[in-house]
């Protein structure tokens, strides 16, 4: 099995997790690159991307898992030919053999950075930063059986608030992101229900990178 | 900060629909441009995407130096809301420009109920909706596709209009645009220039006058106008520009698939079928050229599937001699090779076989009325026993779905025709007892039955649409007529096909109906999420337009038609003929077994008619 580390930034902040995954297909179709298929009834080519992304975040640390058939080629050949077969916005960092197991994945740094359209609320890096001092952040978060309460304190492993641009605050957090997962915009979800003065007008949110457990970089 | 439009997608529903940036799409730099082209779809993205006619016209007009062509595809509701309430005016995606800021605004048309769309397009855009109030040469308005047959609903707020296939014409009259924009022309000066290129119309360059009983009494070409417009085709297919370097969407559309359209025009003569009669004479492509462009396609696009399209697929004498090329190149690639419209006979029952070691897809008649006799009424040579014949070999085979489409109000319809399809279906279940391999997976038999909607430039363009109440009175007689668990039966409310019908075979007086309807909110009537019959009700009384002119009353032969100015090949006399000849129950045989007179192949000049 060979993965592929991707960044999925700009207008491809847009596509959805299935359409990504037929968008590699594709990619490496294009790319001359014959993917292995599966076994059942309707064979289907083997990729699989891990952490599905809501729509409208971007990522520099995605993981696409695949494999191909035909000799062995170097990475560097993989990800140059990908490269020129994919569109702008989705761009492949490195491809490698033996990936670490999925399952030891377990923390991500993230960034959120707040829009305040008539400027940054006064002192509200500091009232974040207490918010996310407590024992309990409880917010609602939509699941497969509605909305059901989490609480996401205990998910942030460490918080970073710095002034960015004008108007704006980004924050820097590392949270868990499998068993349990939390979604980081649920981070502003809760800015905007425990701290309504402020609730910024808008969220951009990037991830930046894995870890495991150990906090090692993940690969 | 992040912009407006940025802040909104995420909050609507399939964003990517709306960002452009896809494989294949095409950026040209706006300091070498001189003329820019928004081509707007009036339907949404998925839909819009899926037009094989629109990628083909997107690459011509890109091939042209100097010029840009960038798509426009009307917003879902929830974006259009977002829009309205930010005051974000429609967009195109290749440059995220305002379509506003074009020079040419081209609209694809298919289907009559897109016309709200392209209004609402247009005031998304905010541009002035009709062609008298938009003053300059810059955001000319023009449309092309199979509604432009029958402008004239569309005739306030379209320029002009590109009657037929549009591979030559389109770089005609972008060029001449291109000449007019440079050297400073007035609107009226390069509508005057462009309505001498063939094939398009001006149709404010006519004047309809009414008898009081509602009818045309003229149509009066003003100043210099042809009297007629002969649509345009493109001779020799194989030299024809076809695009192999298509646009892939990032999101899942509806034909997410490369296309490969063999031939053009239609051998069949189903009385009933505007494709049929409007897109003759039939012209193909060699199997050499296809296969080359199939390949050159997939390679570009990384698709992992291709269909082959045309009106009547089994009717394409090359389609042995291309599908032993492509099968081989699929199977070897991975590629699931999709062969739709295949007739019941028996070189396609073989390649349907073949084609299954891919994918079992469904197996779909069309049979489209339930007895023979009336059948033969609309000329639709597909006989009970080929049915029959195909539906066991394939219960046979391992089959167990079958889908059955007919038309309900088709003219000399009686109430025995209504049963024959309850009939046919029960014929259907018994070929399945006898035949069925695996009984205990049970038959599915989906019937579904639409309202007849009579279309300019066939052979019932004349004829009378049943009553709504009528038409439910059969599907509902049709009902009480199955008796088996295994028939799903649907029918549509007649509301669509009764307001198709109107647009279909309207006049420049519904102009203001759609304008009133389009003001009160009408747009998406495709969708059944969006389409709201009432709005169009009203607007109906609010203008004193009488829908059922247009649709119970029927047209007198010798009465003027409003796309008489429109010459798609075929002629009136010709019409006139089928008519009788339907009236009398007398089938017209294909093309093949002796050219039948239509016309069409008087558009011809360097090759002869390849029915």
């Amino acid at each position: 099995m060979l993965r592929a580390l991707f960044e999925k930034v700009g207008s491809a902040a847009y596509i959805s997790h299935l359409d990504l995954m037929r968008l590699f297909q594709r990619g490496f179709k294009r790319a001359g690159l014959p993917l292995t298929h599966t076994h059942g009834f309707n064979p289907r080519p083997s990729v699989s991307i891990a952490l599905p992304m809501s729509l409208g975040m971007e990522s520099r640390c995605e993981l696409l898992d695949f494999d191909l058939e035909g000799e062995a080629l170097s990475g560097e050949e993989i990800c140059s030919r990908l490269n020129e077969a994919l569109i702008d916005g989705v761009r492949v960092l490195e491809v490698y053999d033996n990936g670490r197991k999925l399952k030891e994945l377990s923390l991500m740094d993230c960034q959120l950075v707040l829009e305040y359209d008539s400027g940054v609320p006064e002192s509200a890096g500091e009232k974040i930063q207490t918010l996310f001092s407590q024992e309990e952040v409880v917010v609602e978060k939509k699941g497969k059986q509605g909305l059901t309460p989490q609480n996401i304190a205990p998910l942030i492993r460490s918080m970073e608030i710095f002034a960015g641009e004008p108007g704006e605050l980004t924050l820097q957090c590392r949270i868990c992101c499998q068993n349990p997962t939390l979604n980081p915009m649920l981070i502003a979800v809760a800015i905007t229900k425990y701290l309504p003065e402020c609730a910024p007008d808008f969220v951009r949110c990037c991830r930046l990178e894995l870890y495991d457990a150990e906090e090692t970089v993940f690969r | 900060m992040t912009e407006l439009k940025l802040r909104i997608l995420p909050t609507v529903q399939k964003p990517a629909r709306y960002t452009g940036g896809e494989w294949g799409e095409v950026k040209k730099n706006l300091d070498a441009v001189r003329v820019r082209v928004a081509f707007c779809f009036p339907d949404t993205y998925e839909i819009g995407m899926s037009n094989v006619g629109m990628r083909i016209l997107y690459g011509v007009m890109n091939e042209m130096e100097g010029i840009w062509c960038e798509r426009v595809f009307a917003p879902w509701g929830d974006m259009e809301d977002a829009m309205r309430q930010h005051n974000l005016p429609l967009w195109a995606l290749e440059s995220q420009s305002p379509v506003k800021d074009f020079d040419m605004i081209a609209f694809t048309i298919g289907y009559e109920m897109a016309y709200s769309n392209i209004l609402n397009m247009l005031n998304l855009a905010g541009v002035p909706l009709r062609s008298k109030d938009r003053h300059d040469l810059k955001n000319i308005v023009f449309a092309g596709g199979v509604c432009a047959f029958n402008p004239e609903p569309l005739a306030d707020f379209i320029d002009f209009f590109s009657l037929g296939e549009g591979e030559d014409s389109t770089v005609e009259i972008v060029s001449l645009y291109d000449q007019a924009k440079a050297e400073g022309w007035s609107k009226d000066a390069f509508l005057h220039a462009v309505a001498k290129i063939p094939g398009v119309y001006v149709p404010s360059f006519y004047r309809h006058e009414y008898h009081e009983d509602g009818t045309l009494s003229a149509i009066v070409p003003l100043e210099d106008a042809p009297e007629v417009v002969t649509k345009r085709i493109v001779e020799d297919l194989d030299k024809a520009y076809f695009p192999t370097k298509m646009i892939v969407p990032s999101t899942e559309i509806v034909h997410d698939r490369a296309n490969l359209e063999v031939f053009r025009g239609c051998i069949r003569g189903c009385r009933f079928c505007q494709a049929g009669f409007s897109c003759r004479p039939v012209r193909k492509k060699s199997p050499e050229v296809l296969y080359r462009q199939a390949v050159e396609t997939l390679e570009h696009s990384g698709n992992n599937e291709i269909t082959i399209s045309s009106l009547s697929t089994s009717d394409y004498r090359g389609l042995k001699e291309l599908t032993d090329m492509l099968l081989p190149y699929c199977a070897q690639q991975k590629i699931n090779l999709s062969v739709p419209s295949l007739r019941a006979d028996n070189f396609s029952r073989e390649l349907m076989e073949k084609l299954q070691t891919v994918r079992k897809s469904g197996l779909t008649f069309a049979p489209e009325a339930g007895t023979q006799r009336l059948r033969d009424v609309i000329n639709k040579n597909l006989t009970e026993e080929e049915i029959l014949t195909t539906c066991s070999r394939a219960f046979a085979g391992g089959w167990n779905s079958v889908k059955l489409y007919f038309m309900l109000g088709l003219p000399t319809e009686t109430d025995e025709d209504v049963l024959g399809i309850a009939e046919l279906v029960y014929k259907v279940i018994q070929e399945w007892k006898a035949n069925a391999v695996n009984k205990k997976r049970g038959l599915r038999v989906h019937v579904a039955t639409a309202y007849f909607v009579p279309k300019p430039h066939t052979p019932f363009q004349w004829e009378k649409q049943i009553t709504p109440q009528e038409y439910l009175r059969r599907c509902k007689l049709l009902k009480s007529h199955f008796y088996s668990k295994s028939i799903e039966y649907d029918y549509h409310s007649p509301d669509l096909s009764r307001l198709e019908a109107v647009f279909a075979r309207g006049d420049r007086r519904l102009g203001p109906v759609l304008e009133t309807a389009v003001a009160s909110g009408a747009r998406l009537d495709g969708w059944d999420e969006y389409f709201n019959y009432a709005k169009w009700f009203d607007a109906f009384q609010k203008c004193g337009v009488d829908p059922d002119f247009y649709t119970v009353r029927g047209y007198d032969e010798e009465e003027i038609l409003p796309w008489d100015t429109i010459d798609v090949g075929v002629t009136k006399k010709f019409l006139r003929l089928e008519r009788k000849r339907a009236y009398a129950g007398t089938v017209t045989p294909d093309c093949r077994h002796g050219c039948a007179g239509c016309g069409a192949n008087g558009l011809l000049k360097e090759v002869a008619c390849d029915a």
